[in-house]
């Protein structure tokens, strides 16, 4: 959806399971989240698990809505329609998780 | 083919496990299109009960089933189970089952709001769907409380995937750790309320036992015993508890104890088929001999026998068997006889029993020897040998199987009065007691009791020789009975008095005549004596008469001489003339 520009780019990978509030709650929250700190620096894929099913297993998916930053390494996963921002933030690990 | 599980039927429709013994115990199996809990501690089995449950169910009953694992891998899996003959991977490989590694890592996750674990329903929907599942093994989801931090949110899921898992109709295998005061730690029995199953395992005297409990069973009739069962080479052996109700058949044939003198005693015919028969007798008295002549006896029938020896190596009981002319060599070979030896404080109780179990299941013998079952608790005189003890005879009898069990009891202690419980459990009670007497240990065989029978209460000699077994009747005389060399003693020094006797008295009668002679000759002579002085009484007498004639001649010449001028005198007796 966004091109890259040079630097490091985020690849994000939304798992979700049909177009539910929730999911679509998640995705509407992490795109404003990825235009709040990673302007022009990501892309995200959005999966549908209806669709594609065999991807749960593969990439041993359990909650929906999934997130998984695949780029950069490591990979961090994160569930939940986040709209707990900091935590949101926090997996990225776009933020130092507090104390 | 599937049933909507509203309505409460009569007997619910149950999915039968496969696993040895437990489709008994619950009448049929598992209740077929609901949720199964089973718990326990760690490793009591679960897993093992819950990949069997899947791997029997797609080898004996055609219904696939998916393996949801949250705690080992499917690697990890394959290998444990490998050991018990399953081979997982062929067995996915031919879709008849599936395994899905569930992983949850803690640290890897943040949770940002809400969320479900669709995840996890498409997971298990595809895996279902691709092999056209009918069974499904969740072990342990409890597991996901630890990775996720809402409890709330997975309380409702796990209620969820439980309607779920109904409305496709699988039949499930929920596995759950044991909780302090609860059967699971997360209270999964909230959920699972239609088949709940408790396995224990505990370890007393160094010895383990496992137990296994239907603490539910909603809509069926099941035994709320504990049952004993056993992890062998080939999955899981639950030991049912059958029948104790006394209602086993019989029958009136009889079978010879392989010894004619002990045949004899019991109504001359021998025991009755399917009857238990015990032997009780001190060390040395010669029980293995006994108990290996009714297993000649029983394959001499064609019947298969088998000895289940706690004492002795098959090797050894061969040998010592072959020097008293028992020779059972031929009859294993031949596969009628198997001899089972087992030290009998590996295991506990109802291992012991279990074991029985499968081995009878497997080898079908009419007979069965167990030699001794006096050790098998170890020493632990608890009420439990006895408990198990009737288990077993009651299980023997109730498969028609005739069984020999030989007690060994401890010297001192008076052989009837030990264990009077088991007698009532018995039908044929031999004794085999020592008599010592003269420097000498004999023995002696009694029947104390044979039920429905008319049996000797004679007591017999019992030798062992070359042989074999031999039941003589011991000397009984005024002394008490004796056997043994006092027996040919005093058999010997009965014969010595009787020859004195009977010369004594030839003796006597010889005796007896000389006097008799001896007198006759007496009264011979004095007759002779008697008929002498006759004769000569009578001698005497006709002498007398002849003087007397002689006088009164002379005496009547005289007075004629003297003339007859002389009158008569006066003096004259009065004769008349």
């Amino acid at each position: 959806m966004n091109q890259s520009e040079t630097g490091s780019t985020w690849n994000l990978r939304l798992y979700i399971a049909g177009q539910t509030p929730k999911s679509m709650r998640a995705l509407d929250n992490l795109r404003r989240i990825c235009e709040e700190h990673l302007a022009g620096q990501y892309t995200i894929e959005v999966v549908d698990l209806l669709v594609n099913p065999r991807l749960a297993k593969e990439d041993q998916i359990i909650a929906i809505p999934t997130l998984v930053r695949k780029l950069p390494d490591p990979i961090r996963k994160i569930i939940g329609d986040l709209s707990d921002s900091e935590r949101t933030l926090v997996g990225l690990q776009l933020r130092k998780s507090g104390n | 083919m599937s049933n909507p599980s509203s309505a409460v039927s009569p007997t619910l429709p149950k999915a039968p496990t496969g696993i040895q013994g437990l489709d008994e115990v619950t009448g049929g199996g598992l209740p077929r299109g609901r949720p199964t809990l089973v718990c326990g501690t760690a490793g009591c089995g679960k897993t093992l009960f819950a990949m069997e449950f899947l791997v029997r169910g797609a080898i004996d009953f055609n219904e696939p089933g998916v393996f949801m694992a949250f705690e080992e891998t499917a690697e990890e899996l394959s290998q444990n189970v490998r050991s018990l003959g399953f081979d997982l991977d062929q067995m996915v490989a031919q879709k008849q089952l599936s395994l899905d590694y569930v992983h949850v890592e803690p640290e890897e996750i943040q949770e940002t709001g809400e969320y479900d674990l669709d995840g996890l329903f498409v997971r298990l929907g595809l895996a279902i769907d691709e092999i056209g599942a009918k069974r499904v093994v969740l072990d342990t989801i409890e597991t996901l409380f630890g990775g996720l931090s809402n409890a709330a949110i997975l309380r409702g899921e796990l209620r969820r995937l439980f309607r779920w898992l109904k409305d496709r109709h699988v039949t499930c295998v929920i596995t759950g750790e044991r909780g302090d005061g609860s059967l699971t730690r997360q209270g999964l029995e909230e959920y699972v309320s239609d088949c709940v199953i408790l396995l224990d395992h505990r370890v007393s005297a160094q010895t383990s036992t496992r137990r296994l409990r239907i603490v539910k069973y909603r809509g069926s009739v099941h035994g709320t015993n504990e049952y004993p069962f056993l992890i062998e080479e080939n999955g899981i052996s639950v030991l049912p508890v059958t029948s104790l109700g006394l209602q086993h058949s019989v029958t009136d044939e009889r079978i010879s104890s392989g010894i004619d003198g002990l045949d004899a005693m019991l109504d001359g015919r021998g025991y009755y088929r399917g009857s238990s028969i015990l032997l009780s007798g001190t060390a040395g008295t010669g029980k293995t001999s006994l108990a290996a002549h009714f297993a000649r006896a029983a394959c001499k029938r064609g019947e298969r026998c088998l000895y289940l020896s706690f004492e002795e190596s098959p090797a050894q009981i061969i040998r010592n068997m072959l020097t008293i002319g028992v020779d059972l060599a031929p009859f294993v070979a031949s596969g009628l006889l198997r001899i089972n030896s087992t030290r009998p404080n590996l295991y506990g109780l109802e291992s012991h029993l279990a074991t029985i179990h499968k081995l009878v299941n497997d080898f079908r013998p009419q007979n069965v020897i167990v030699d001794p079952i006096s050790n098998m608790d170890g020493g632990d005189d608890s009420g439990e040998a006895y408990s198990m003890l009737l288990r077993l005879v009651d299980f023997l009898k109730e498969q028609k199987i005739t069984s020999f069990l030989v007690n060994l009891t401890n010297g001192g202690e008076a052989l009837e009065q030990t264990k009077t419980r088991i007698s009532s459990l018995i039908d044929t009670w031999l004794l085999l007691r020592a008599v010592e007497v003269g420097g000498e240990r004999n023995k002696v065989l009694y029947v104390l009791k044979s039920r429905g029978m008319a049996h000797s209460n004679q007591l017999r000699e019992f030798t062992v020789s070359s042989k074999g077994i031999q039941l003589i009747e011991p000397y009984a005389g005024p002394e008490g009975v004796l056997t043994g060399s006092m027996r040919t003693a005093q058999e010997a020094r009965e014969k010595a008095l009787e020859l004195a006797r009977a010369q004594e008295s030839s003796r006597k009668q010889r005796e007896i005549n000389r006097r008799r002679a001896e007198l006759e000759a007496q009264i011979t002579s004095l007759r002779d004596d008697l008929s002498a002085l006759q004769e000569e009484a009578k001698h005497l007498d006709s002498e007398a008469q002849a003087r007397d004639s002689v006088d009164t001649q002379t005496r009547l010449e005289l007075m004629r001489r003297r003339g007859a001028a002389e009158t008569v005198r006066d003096d004259t007796v009065g004769t008349t003339r």
